[in-house]
């Protein structure tokens, strides 16, 4: 007979994404919405582990637009922009970062929870 | 009675070499504790070393004049004199504030049973003279201190005399201006109506106006004597015979010689003086109250035996004001000097002191290198013992600690339960004559129960020489006088209260010495100490500016008070 156990890990990995800007009339568009900041409240930050967690978090996606082209998905922590770290910093400092006018392409760092599902099959004999 | 804290003024004659003793040199030569002893008669003889030899220490005794009405005048014009005559004591920096009244060792100094003797049995001292005969230094400064008191008393009465001689002089002058025209000419003189009578009213309105206001700043009974003259008051008595010699010497030479006619311009130039005085006695009030009135340092009071310590906020003083100012603080903030709460208990010492003895078998080469290695090997030896002893303190403490709270619980019980047999005597009530008593039967009937548990509380805090029973009962009498309760009655016991709660005969010492690197009548500074000693402890006095504030204003409008809830944000980029 066998057994097979079925169990799930939560893995975090860090990603690296490249998002070119679109250019939507006078602005630069990235196609996401950002949330969070270490002036804002973490209690009610839906996408982290951790609720004391003030980092910078992806709380929407357009469809279509140059973050999914590049593979951003809902949920995920920013670390760093460009080599700028994102984890202290104001909600506001964030935007900025993130909408530099003379940036053509940001260089993302992200955290990605995933839960993973693990088959194990195990003999019995 | 802190007014009659009298000081009396002592000197100390350094020999005109003039040499400033450092004050830690000033410091050593006034004994510290446990090496004072009377020598037959009571007064108090510290030992000094050889830099103080001509040294003088005024001992108390009673001083009668504390009943004196002697004006501030008085006392700086003396003051004046005397410094005049010694000159060389300008340079010296140590002096003695006593009150009389009280023999010098009084019994605040008595040694506690569990003083520990920090000596140890190897210490050999050897002294030149036994403790009981009295040398030939000794002798010869008991003789200059008798010639000194005598002196002192002489030159003080003097002083005051002379003050109050010139304060007379300057009060009867308006008048004498006044009457002497009158008198030697009278028939000579213009006639003067109206104005004159005038001038008559308001010059005798003035001087009694001066009159009230004299007594009512000058005449008030000194609370202490200084070492040094009080530079405002010279100034003040310089200022007034100044003033009246020079008014008398125009008017004799004006006014007597040319036997003026116009009595008008007379009397008007005796209202003149009039006024100058009044104007003087307002520099006094300006001079000698207000200025001080606004505070400027603050001067912090440690006391040396225990470190207890208080702040004070004083304005513009001179050194020996700011310290009569603190002594007057003193005897109703620090608590009690209790000798016996100071020493660690013996059970802890006694494991430090009996540290090892080396010897050293035969060797003979170099006795300095030996001394120093042997010091060292009993230093580190004790370093390394002496890790336990602050375990044995801790331990002791709490013990104690306990030991305390369970006496003072039995106390407050027993004084509780004691309070409750008695009862104030309501109007309608009858009771047979035998069984109404007056506040010390009272007392009495209801110290017995308490008297067991309130000795053996005084005994853990070692608090039992404070009180006798003849106090205790005292306050009984007057908490029951008062219907107290027996928590207010307590609070006498429970903490120790400044000094001045206790009798005064036996807690209350006249004599502080004055000691400071400055001279003391200059003003205070930032940075300036000074200490006061006394035979056991001192008060070590240290100042410090109280800095200039910088307020600046802002104005918020109340409006602008608003606030929004904390959401989470979201931007889209």
């Amino acid at each position: 007979p066998v057994i097979t156990t079925l169990s799930y890990f939560i893995i975090f990995f860090q990603q690296r994404i490249e998002i070119h800007k679109l250019r939507q009339g006078d602005n630069l568009i990235l196609g996401f919405s950002i949330g969070g900041g270490i002036d804002q409240d973490p209690t009610q930050n839906p996408f982290s582990e951790d609720k004391t967690d003030k980092g910078i978090y992806v709380t929407r996606v357009t469809e279509g637009g140059p973050a999914e082209v590049a593979g951003l998905q809902i949920g995920d922590k920013i670390m760093q922009v460009n080599g700028w770290d994102m984890t202290m910093v104001t909600h506001d400092q964030a935007r900025k970062r993130l909408t530099k006018r003379n940036e053509e392409v940001v260089r993302l760092l992200v955290t990605r929870q995933s839960l993973q599902k693990a088959v194990q099959q195990s003999m019995m004999s | 009675k802190i007014e009659s804290l009298k000081v009396t003024v002592d000197f100390l004659k350094v020999p005109l070499g003039l040499k400033k003793p450092p004050l830690k040199e000033a410091l050593a030569a006034v004994p510290g504790p446990g090496r004072a002893k009377p020598l037959g008669v009571e007064r108090h003889k510290p030992r000094r070393s050889d830099t103080m030899d001509n040294e003088s220490q005024y001992s108390g005794y009673s001083y009668k004049s504390g009943h004196s009405r002697s004006s501030r005048k008085h006392r700086d014009r003396r003051d004046r004199h005397r410094s005049k005559s010694r000159d060389g004591s300008r340079g010296d920096k140590s002096v003695t504030i006593q009150a009389p009244g009280e023999p010098l060792l009084d019994n605040e100094s008595t040694r506690g049973d569990e003083r520990d003797d920090n000596w140890g049995e190897t210490t050999t001292v050897v002294t030149g003279t036994s403790e009981h005969s009295i040398s030939h230094d000794d002798i010869t400064r008991i003789t200059k201190d008798m010639e000194d008191s005598a002196h002192l008393d002489c030159s003080r009465h003097l002083g005051v005399s002379l003050a109050g001689a010139l304060a007379l002089l300057a009060f009867l002058t308006p008048l004498a201006f006044m009457l002497l025209p009158q008198l030697l000419w009278r028939e000579e003189l213009e006639p003067c109506g109206t104005p004159c009578e005038g001038l008559f009213i308001s010059v005798a309105f003035k001087l009694l106006i001066l009159l009230l206001g004299s007594w009512a700043l000058f005449f008030r009974r000194p609370k202490a004597f200084f070492p040094r003259v009080f530079v405002f008051r010279a100034l003040l008595m310089v200022l007034v015979f100044l003033l009246v010699v020079s008014y008398w010497l125009f008017y004799g030479v004006r006014i007597l010689d040319s036997r003026d006619r116009n009595y008008q311009g007379v009397v008007q130039y005796a209202v003149s003086l009039v006024d100058a005085l009044l104007f003087v006695h307002y520099l006094a009030v300006v001079l000698l109250e207000l200025r001080q009135l606004q505070p400027q340092f603050t001067l912090k009071a440690v006391r040396s035996a225990d470190g207890a310590s208080r702040f004070y906020n004083v304005g513009h003083l001179s050194i020996q004001r700011a310290a009569v100012w603190i002594l007057e603080n003193y005897y109703h903030d620090f608590p009690v000097y209790n000798p016996a709460l100071l020493n660690l208990p013996k059970s802890v010492l006694s494991k430090k002191m009996s540290g090892f003895k080396v010897y050293s078998l035969g060797e003979a080469e170099n006795t300095t290198n030996n001394s120093t290695g042997q010091s060292r090997a009993v230093i580190a030896a004790a370093a390394r013992r002496r890790d336990n002893s602050h375990n044995e303190y801790y331990y002791e403490e709490a013990e104690h600690e306990r030991r305390v709270r369970k006496r003072r619980a039995r106390l407050v019980v027993a004084v509780e339960e004691a309070f409750t047999h008695i009862k104030r005597l309501q109007e309608d009530d009858q009771k047979n004559p035998r069984e109404i008593m007056d506040p010390r039967e009272a007392a009495q009937a209801i110290f017995a129960s308490m008297a067991r548990a309130m000795q053996k509380y005084l005994r853990t805090t070692k608090q039992q020489p404070y009180h006798t029973m003849e106090s205790i009962l005292q306050h009984l009498e007057f908490c029951i006088t008062h219907d107290m309760t027996p928590k207010a009655f307590l609070e006498r016991y429970l903490t120790a209260g400044p000094t001045i709660q206790y009798h005064k005969d036996r807690w209350l010492a006249k004599q502080w010495t004055l000691v400071s690197e400055e001279p003391v009548t200059n003003g205070l500074k930032d940075g300036v100490v000074f200490v006061l000693k006394r035979q056991d402890f001192s008060l070590v006095v240290s100042t410090k500016k109280i800095p200039f504030f910088k307020l600046s204003e802002e104005f918020v409008d109340p409006k602008s008070h608003k606030f929004v809830m904390r959401l989470q944000s979201e931007t889209s980029v």
